[in-house]
């Protein structure tokens, strides 16, 4: 019994391969690329430990018995119909392993719902508008012109006509033209809505999934401990091309946000690409994940 | 009171030898019996047109990039390029996977256990002639083809922009389907068709619950009723409460579509998101209107084969009882990421995990109610075993859903899909299969082939699992539900998982093999196959039973 729960749980600590891309063949999350994730992945893990031991123990109990009790090995049935102990047992132990649960349980979700403590000044916001298909990032502290830095980002098809060059092995139904790009070890504070129906913004590695909702403004918060890049993908059916919205994030180091911003705010979206293109190149032991 | 309620049955009636015409006992039929198989004959039917669209959603899955489903788009359109019907396709996807959600609740699922098993067995299991309101259980059961009709036909005519049929989910969240999403007549023809099976099942619940308060035979107490009773009861109580609150949201969903409300829109002052309270607030309870009794038929095939009466009756009584009343109060746990406030949060964490409680009672005492026996391996009782393996399975992915924190990470990924198929596609249909080999020879008369319905279990369960277990690491690693397209790390599993859908077509196969079998050399069965630990009413009349039974009542002592 031990050793299933062992083997099982080794194989979901496979190594990354890759940050924020699903890779085929995994059994478990994605590689944590945040404090809040790594903070599912070890409190899931917990629960792994109850949940496997609980159903070999009901698969044990029924295996004995099939084995013990079938009608060749027991001709006569006992009578009985009620045992008060262990009634009371099977009722207590279930409520304990459940407060067990319940005080990790609590800490995670205050830890992911509460806004972190941090001086406001080193924020980035970030407002994401779902759209039918695709996504709008407002830069809401980043002013030009009296108006926040805003832009759209639309998915990749790949092959088709209108795609910025250089992208065709970038990840299918993943990658973006135009990525939302924060700092690494940054609280980054994201504020959902959308324009048209229900949309829900989602990093797998950042451990956040925030539904974007029309006439409401929700607000979820990430701070992302490595550099690289990280999909997501639209998590609330919206019609038509639901699975061809993605959410890309590109973490850069402060000093590559500051120069992304830079060329963001000169109004060339097209210097801004090539830029992300460049540190691309430059470091790509660090952004493996595009290949 | 029984006495009272037998008396109009027996002046409208024909005697029990009264040959009744074709028509008049099948389609004007008051008998519960009857109605009772026809439910069952609806449930085999609409079964399969949901199982045919599940089949396209695993066809379609099987590989990567938008590739069969084109094959079934704009026919008849002179011309099309496969970059129109890939277009079509992804609007068709949307549409099969809502309309396979709703067929295989609405009118598979619920038809077979409760109009069907609850039909034909509540009455006879307390020992009454007929359902208290013969008449209305006849027009609750054909409401339910006309309701299927409007289904079909709102899947055939205009939806939204991209094309015909509803292809927002079974939920149907606003706007998504408002006039936003979905302008065209379709939704208005889903509404209308989940409006009738509502009222078909709300006027069914209202006869199970006068029948079962009231016809229960002399010294049938509550707390002697078979648990199938009590399950049935319960069940019949959440109808009553929860569906009208989905029929007040679908009527404001019509208003706003229709006649310029803003229930649910912003731009009015409405909320989006009340739409999602209204409809958890029913789908909740929906959950376990499908899976108690499912717990009912199971308590009772448990306890047959393993020659032992049922351990803790009174606690699985009161455990249904109460996992009915929390299922009342958990269903925000649906909504974890609409953007709620933390604290309430935190209440639906505590309330969903409670479940367990009352679920752990029920799994723990089926396995007592074997322990000391004498089991049997017969056909139910494999569906039965199967049930609770696959159900603790469930149950327990249920607990890591639970988690608000970890839910962020799943909502909406294939670990739900997985989880509530192992509960309800391997939970409620196993126990859908247990009922139908138990009973099939007591309803018809006659006896099926024990060697081929084995078969048909093992490759079920074969099949069953290799579908829905890749679908939770699909889930852990970040695959959205919902999806025709995946990504190319999602490959693998959705191989699989589409390879599994292969066991289920076979056992399928094997099913209606067991059924022509048993027709065509109708062997006939005895009143009571299972032998003297079979102590429910039902296997004191022959099989079939007669058309009217319990003439007298009987006496439980």
């Amino acid at each position: 019994m031990r050793w299933i729960a062992v083997a099982l749980l080794s194989l979901l600590s496979l190594p990354a391969m890759a940050d924020g891309v699903p890779v085929d063949g995994a059994l478990g999350f994605q590689p944590a690329a945040s404090p809040l994730m790594e903070e599912i992945t070890s409190f899931h893990n917990i629960l792994l430990w109850i949940i496997i031991p609980v159903t070999i123990f009901v698969l044990a109990l029924l295996i004995i018995v099939v084995v013990k009790y079938n009608a060749k090995a027991n001709k006569v049935p006992s009578k009985f119909s009620h045992n008060t102990m262990i009634e009371i047992v099977w009722t207590l132990v279930p409520v304990i392993i459940l407060l067990f649960i319940a005080f990790f349980s609590f800490r995670l979700l205050y830890l992911g719902d509460v806004f972190p403590d941090v001086d406001e000044a080193e924020v980035v916001n970030v407002k994401a508008q779902g759209n039918q298909w695709n996504w709008t990032y407002t830069y809401t502290d980043v002013i030009v012109d009296d108006y926040p830095v805003e832009f759209v980002s639309n998915p990749i098809h790949r092959g088709l006509p209108g795609e910025p060059e250089g992208t065709a092995d970038a990840p299918r139904n993943l990658a973006v033209d135009l990525p939302m790009v924060v700092p690494v070890d940054t609280v980054v504070r994201v504020q959902t809505a959308a324009s048209d129906v229900i949309h829900s913004f989602a990093v797998p590695a950042f451990g956040i999934k925030t539904d974007a909702v029309p006439g409401r403004l929700n607000e979820l918060w990430f701070l992302a401990n490595e550099t690289g890049t990280f999909y997501g993908q639209c998590s609330e059916l919206c019609g038509k091309d639901h699975a061809f919205m993605p959410i890309e994030i590109r973490v850069v180091t402060q000093a590559q946000y500051e120069a992304w911003l830079e060329r963001v705010t000169g109004n060339s979206v097209e210097d801004a690409r090539q830029y992300l293109a460049e540190i691309t190149n430059e470091s790509p032991v660090q952004l493996a994940s595009v290949q | 009171m029984p006495m009272d309620a037998i008396t109009p049955a027996d002046e409208l009636h024909h005697e029990d030898d009264h040959k009744i015409g074709f028509i008049q006992r099948w389609f004007f039929s008051t008998n519960h019996k009857d109605i009772g198989t026809l439910y069952l004959i609806a449930a085999i039917i609409f079964g399969l047109v949901g199982t045919f669209l599940s089949g396209l959603i695993r066809m379609e899955l099987a590989a990567p990039e938008i590739g069969p489903l084109t094959h079934f788009v704009l026919w008849g359109v002179e011309g099309a390029t496969q970059a129109e019907k890939i277009e079509a396709a992804k609007h068709f996807y949307n549409t099969v996977i809502t309309y396979h959600g709703l067929i295989m609740i609405f009118f598979m699922v619920m038809p077979a256990l409760i109009g069907g098993f609850g039909n034909w067995f509540v009455p006879i299991m307390i020992g009454a002639p007929d359902m208290a309101f013969p008449r209305m259980n006849n027009i609750s059961f054909w409401l339910l083809p006309a309701a299927f009709l409007l289904a079909v036909v709102s899947m055939l005519v205009p939806g939204g922009p991209s094309g015909n049929g509803f292809g927002g989910g079974w939920v149907l969240y606003p706007p998504l389907s408002s006039t936003t999403g979905h302008p065209g007549p379709s939704m208005d023809l889903l509404i209308l068709s989940l409006h009738i099976a509502g009222i078909s099942s709300i006027l069914g619940a209202i006869n199970f619950i006068v029948t079962i308060l009231n016809m229960r035979a002399p010294g049938m107490t509550i707390h002697k009723m078979p648990l199938f009773v009590w399950a049935m009861l319960i069940t019949a109580f959440l109808l009553v409460l929860s569906l009208p609150v989905l029929a007040g949201a679908l009527t404001m969903l019509l208003t706003d579509r229709n006649f310029g409300t803003t229930f649910f829109d912003p731009a009015g002052g409405g909320d989006p998101i009340m739409f999602q309270h209204l409809f958890w607030f029913f789908g909740h309870p929906e959950v376990y209107i499908m899976i108690l009794p499912a717990f009912g038929i199971v308590s009772h095939i448990v306890s047959t084969f393993s020659k032992k009466p049922v351990f803790g009756y009174l606690g699985m009584a009161y455990a249904m009882a109460s996992i009915g009343f929390i299922g009342f109060v958990v269903w925000a746990h649906h909504m974890y990421t609409v953007g709620m406030n933390v604290d309430l949060k935190a209440y639906f964490v505590a309330a969903t995990m409670i479940i367990a409680v009352p679920t752990g009672i029920k799994i723990f005492s089926w396995i007592a109610t074997m322990w000391g026996g004498s089991i049997e391996f017969k056909v139910p009782m494999l569906w039965a075993i199967g049930f609770i393996f696959l159900f603790t399975v469930g149950g327990v992915t249920g607990v890591v859903l639970a988690n608000a924190g970890v839910d962020h990470a799943l909502h909406d990924t294939y670990y739900v899909v997985a989880h509530f198929h192992y509960v309800l596609s391997l939970g409620a249909v196993f126990a859908l299969f247990a009922g139908w080999f138990y009973w099939y020879e007591k309803m018809f008369g006659i006896k099926y082939n024990g060697f081929l319905a084995g078969i048909q279990f093992w490759l079920m369960f074969i099949g069953a699992n290799v579908v829905f277990f890749p679908q939770h690491f699909l889930g852990l690693q970040g695959m959205p539900r919902r999806y025709i397209d995946y990504a190319d790390g999602f490959v693998l599993w959705n191989q699989v998982s589409s390879f599994g859908y292969l066991f289920i077509l076979a056992s399928l196969f094997f099913f209606f093999a067991v059924v022509i079998e048993s027709v065509v050399r109708r062997r006939k069965a005895d009143a009571n196959p299972w032998g003297e630990y079979a102590t429910t009413l039902e296997w004191t009349l022959p099989s079939p039973p007669p058309f009217h039974q319990f003439n007298e009542l009987p006496k439980v002592k």
